[in-house]
């Protein structure tokens, strides 16, 4: 919480700040609706593009596997368990950067 | 960071030694049941022995402290809560019925493994770290802050549609619970079936009673361990027998091949085709019977009549008689009852008569469109199950016990991944089990079939869980003439491979630690949205914090014994219901939680339309569909099965809040203030 909103008188420097905290969030938030978007995206292919076409793809075999029984059983899983991977590790990265860019306003 | 470190630490230390005990607990009653200690004592000793360690670990988590009662202190690290989320998660229908679910329904049993984990990808996406940015204690807590709305634009009407929604999704859930309690627990002591159910509540009374949110964290994470162990015991063993690796999540693929050729042979063998021709003859009989209806009743009638008086008049012995009675009294008591009764016998035996269908083909059917069908409702299936996933109350509120909103988002990581360690098995299992029957069972001769079967087709008489008949009378065991119960699958599985009881004993209370877990999750839920959402917010806002929790613990007392009372009835249709909750989370709950975070204008109309749109689509579409209520399968819109109702409802409750929203008025100014707060970083 910037602490110049409660100031009566804002400085022009205080202003300033304010203006790039603000400016900094809305990076932030894009960035991670962006990627919300991305990982959004690759869930719904996962999910239902490997079941709408699994017909077509269980003639291919992966390891004795029939690639679409393998997708439902355990790909999708795993992609999920990846999505989640990507989304905790990526979010980090976001968060710090924002950070980064916060403590040098300081 | 350090304490953070050292609390970590110490949980780890404490669950390894848990482990450790547990592992020589097993090794002890393997040891006494090979110096032959009856079987039934086994059972007691896992049943009490379990139940003891849960209240035991309520007792020391004890509190009285709002923050630890409702949130667990918000100091769970992301690995113990994405454990204890697991538990929550696995139920006794994931641990019992889904294995048993895809050995019967092949490919189209996956919809649930996909659902029930994809879901967690919206969690983890779209609301859990909201709601810990957010940091307050329920979900309709953060509908009613969100869209505000009612008296002093305290969200007053938003919340209790919330809560609404919570009691009925949760409700129906946690009665399937405490049943599945009872009947584990009757059938591995033999005590009464109400007995059984008492004796579960007992236990995640005293847990959740005494500790709330704090005591069942660390219960879950005790359970969740039971439940790996119990589910992968098993699995590994029949993984070594099969396919000679211990790993049954990367063996089964080499099985995969070997049960695909059986079924192939199977579906050519001669004598299997003769019992599917006998089946499919008295379905056969079943329908000219239906056709001749009023005249068959009454001609069948005359003839149960009959056979009474004539074995009555030859003096035939008692036993006859009584035969003869029960089947004139069993016979349909009018023409519209033999009609429905029949239809009923035909269809089984119709069922019966059919070719096994290949374990790994997606979606087999007679025509394209047949097919399209089965893909249609299992993708409409995988989507309501996800969003419901993502709409479950009791899962969502684990979001609010982490330290932080990063931990949130690898708690989810976390969660899923213990998930998967149970899911990724499961299919496995299946398969495995599937062979071993395919392979061994059928072909066996009548008379040395094994002893589990007369074991387990005794358990429930009116309705037996597995009953062998020798339908041609060749002494031969055929495919065709096993009929089996999904439930008894994962719950027979270390007689099928051959185990010692004590495994047998192991995988009963993986299951009833499974219903536990998942039964105090919602406990809590259903009593947290009462005492805090409606006590606290809106009839005395001024209570103490003492009398805050007192009050929930009252609460909860009165909910675990209704919903005792409720599974006590043995109600079968509220079991069937427990497939609907995630199409009704989903409607209900979903539009107005994710529109929440990710967009806005919506306003506290908008929200409410939505959860009753959602929820009276939801519902008229499972009544328009119901065979009993409705037109049944005459009344569905593109072949969607009932229990995919979801699939109308989101989109219904996701317009209808924009449409709402965007007709009336903006939200306040400090709405848009809250969303900003919610969406930046810590």
């Amino acid at each position: 919480m910037p602490a110049s909103i409660t100031s009566a008188e804002p400085t022009a420097a205080q202003l300033a700040r304010r203006r790039t905290l603000l400016a900094e969030r809305a990076a932030h938030w894009k960035r991670t609706r962006k990627l919300t978007l991305v990982l959004l995206a690759l869930w719904f292919a996962t999910s239902f593009g490997t079941v709408f076409f699994a017909r077509e793809l269980s003639g291919v075999t992966l390891f004795d596997w029939p690639l679409s029984f393998y997708f439902a059983a355990q790909g999708a899983a795993l992609i999920y368990l990846a999505i989640l991977a990507a989304y905790a590790v990526v979010m980090r990265r976001i968060d710090r950067r924002f950070e980064r860019r916060i403590g040098e306003l300081e | 960071m350090s304490t953070t470190k050292n609390y970590f630490r110490k949980l780890s230390r404490y669950y390894l030694w848990y482990t450790v005990c547990f592992a020589a607990f097993l090794v002890a009653l393997a040891l006494l049941e090979s110096e032959g200690m009856p079987r039934i004592w086994i059972g007691y000793m896992f049943m009490l022995a379990t139940i003891v360690l849960y209240a035991a670990i309520g007792v020391i988590s004890r509190t009285s402290n709002v923050s630890e009662y409702y949130v667990a202190g918000r100091r769970v690290p992301a690995l113990f809560n994405g454990m204890a989320t697991a538990a929550d998660w696995i139920s006794a229908a994931s641990f019992i019925s889904l294995a048993g679910g895809l050995y019967l329904h092949g490919f189209d049993g996956l919809a649930y493994i996909m659902g029930w984990t994809g879901g967690y990808c919206l969690v983890a996406l779209l609301i859990a770290p909201y709601l810990r940015k957010f940091a307050q204690y329920t979900i309709p807590d953060f509908l009613a802050a969100r869209y505000g709305g009612g008296a002093n634009g305290r969200g007053g009407p938003v919340r209790v549609m919330a809560v609404g929604a919570t009691i009925i999704v949760s409700f129906t859930y946690v009665v399937a619970q405490i049943y599945a309690v009872g009947l584990i627990a009757s059938r591995f002591t033999g005590v009464d079936f109400s007995v059984g159910i008492f004796l579960g509540l007992a236990s995640i009374l005293v847990c959740s009673f005494l500790g709330g949110m704090r005591a069942i964290t660390w219960t879950q994470v005790a359970q969740y361990i039971v439940i790996l162990v119990a589910f992968l015991i098993p699995s590994m063993w029949l993984s070594v027998k099969h396919a000679d690796n211990p790993v049954p999540q990367l063996a089964y693929g080499s099985v995969l091949p070997k049960l695909a050729q059986r079924e192939a042979e199977l579906n050519q063998d001669p004598k299997e085709r003769q019992v599917r021709a006998i089946f499919m003859h008295r379905a056969a009989a079943y329908s000219a019977r239906l056709d001749a209806l009023p005249a068959s009743w009454e001609a069948g009638r005359q003839a149960a009549q009959q056979r009474l008086d004539a074995v009555r008049l030859r003096n035939a012995s008692l036993h006859e008689i009584r035969s003869a009675e029960r089947a004139l009294i069993a016979y349909p008591k009018n023409a519209e009852d033999a009609a429905r009764e029949w239809a009923a016998v035909r269809d089984a035996n119709l069922a019966r008569g059919q070719p096994p269908e290949p374990h790994a083909a997606p979606f087999p059917g007679a025509d394209r469109a047949q097919s399209d069908i089965r893909r249609n409702n299992f993708l409409a299936l995988v989507f309501c199950l996800m969003l419901g996933t993502a709409a479950l109350p009791h899962i969502l509120m684990r979001s609010y016990t982490t330290p932080s909103v990063q931990e949130t988002r690898v708690s989810v990581f976390w969660a899923l991944f213990f998930i998967l360690l149970i899911y990724l098995t499961i299919p496995a299992l299946a398969v495995l089990v599937k062979y071993d029957i395919y392979s061994h069972l059928v072909g066996s001769e009548f008379s040395r079939l094994p002893t589990w079967i007369s074991y387990w087709a005794n358990v429930d008489k009116v309705n037996p869980l597995i009953s062998i008949a020798d339908i041609n009378r060749d002494g031969i065991v055929q495919l065709a003439e096993i009929a089996i119960d999904g439930d008894v699958l994962v719950l027979a599985t270390p007689e099928i491979g051959g185990l010692p009881y004590v495994i047998s004993g192991l995988v009963a209370a993986g299951g009833l630690a499974a219903a536990l877990s998942t039964a105090d999750g919602l406990l809590l839920a259903i009593s947290n949205a009462l005492s805090h959402d409606i006590y606290y917010k809106m009839v005395d806002p001024a209570a103490s914090t003492q009398k805050r929790v007192t009050i929930s613990k009252l609460l909860l007392l009165a909910v675990a014994f209704i919903a005792a009372y409720a599974a006590s009835q043995k109600p079968a249709d509220i079991l069937s219901l427990v497939g609907a909750a995630f199409s009704l989370a989903a409607s209900t709950l979903f539009p107005a939680l994710v529109l929440g975070v990710f967009w806005k204008r919506g306003n506290h109309r908008g929200a409410m339309a939505a959860m009753v749109a959602g929820f009276s689509v939801c519902v008229f579409y499972m009544i328009r569909t119901s065979s009993v209520l409705g037109a049944g399968a005459a009344g569905q819109w593109f072949d969607i099965a009932p229990i995919s109702a979801g699939i109308f409802g989101v989109p219904a409750g996701i317009a209808t809040l924009i449409v709402v929203s965007l007709l009336s008025a903006p939200p306040e100014r400090s709405t848009a203030g809250l969303v900003d707060h919610i969406r930046a970083p810590e």
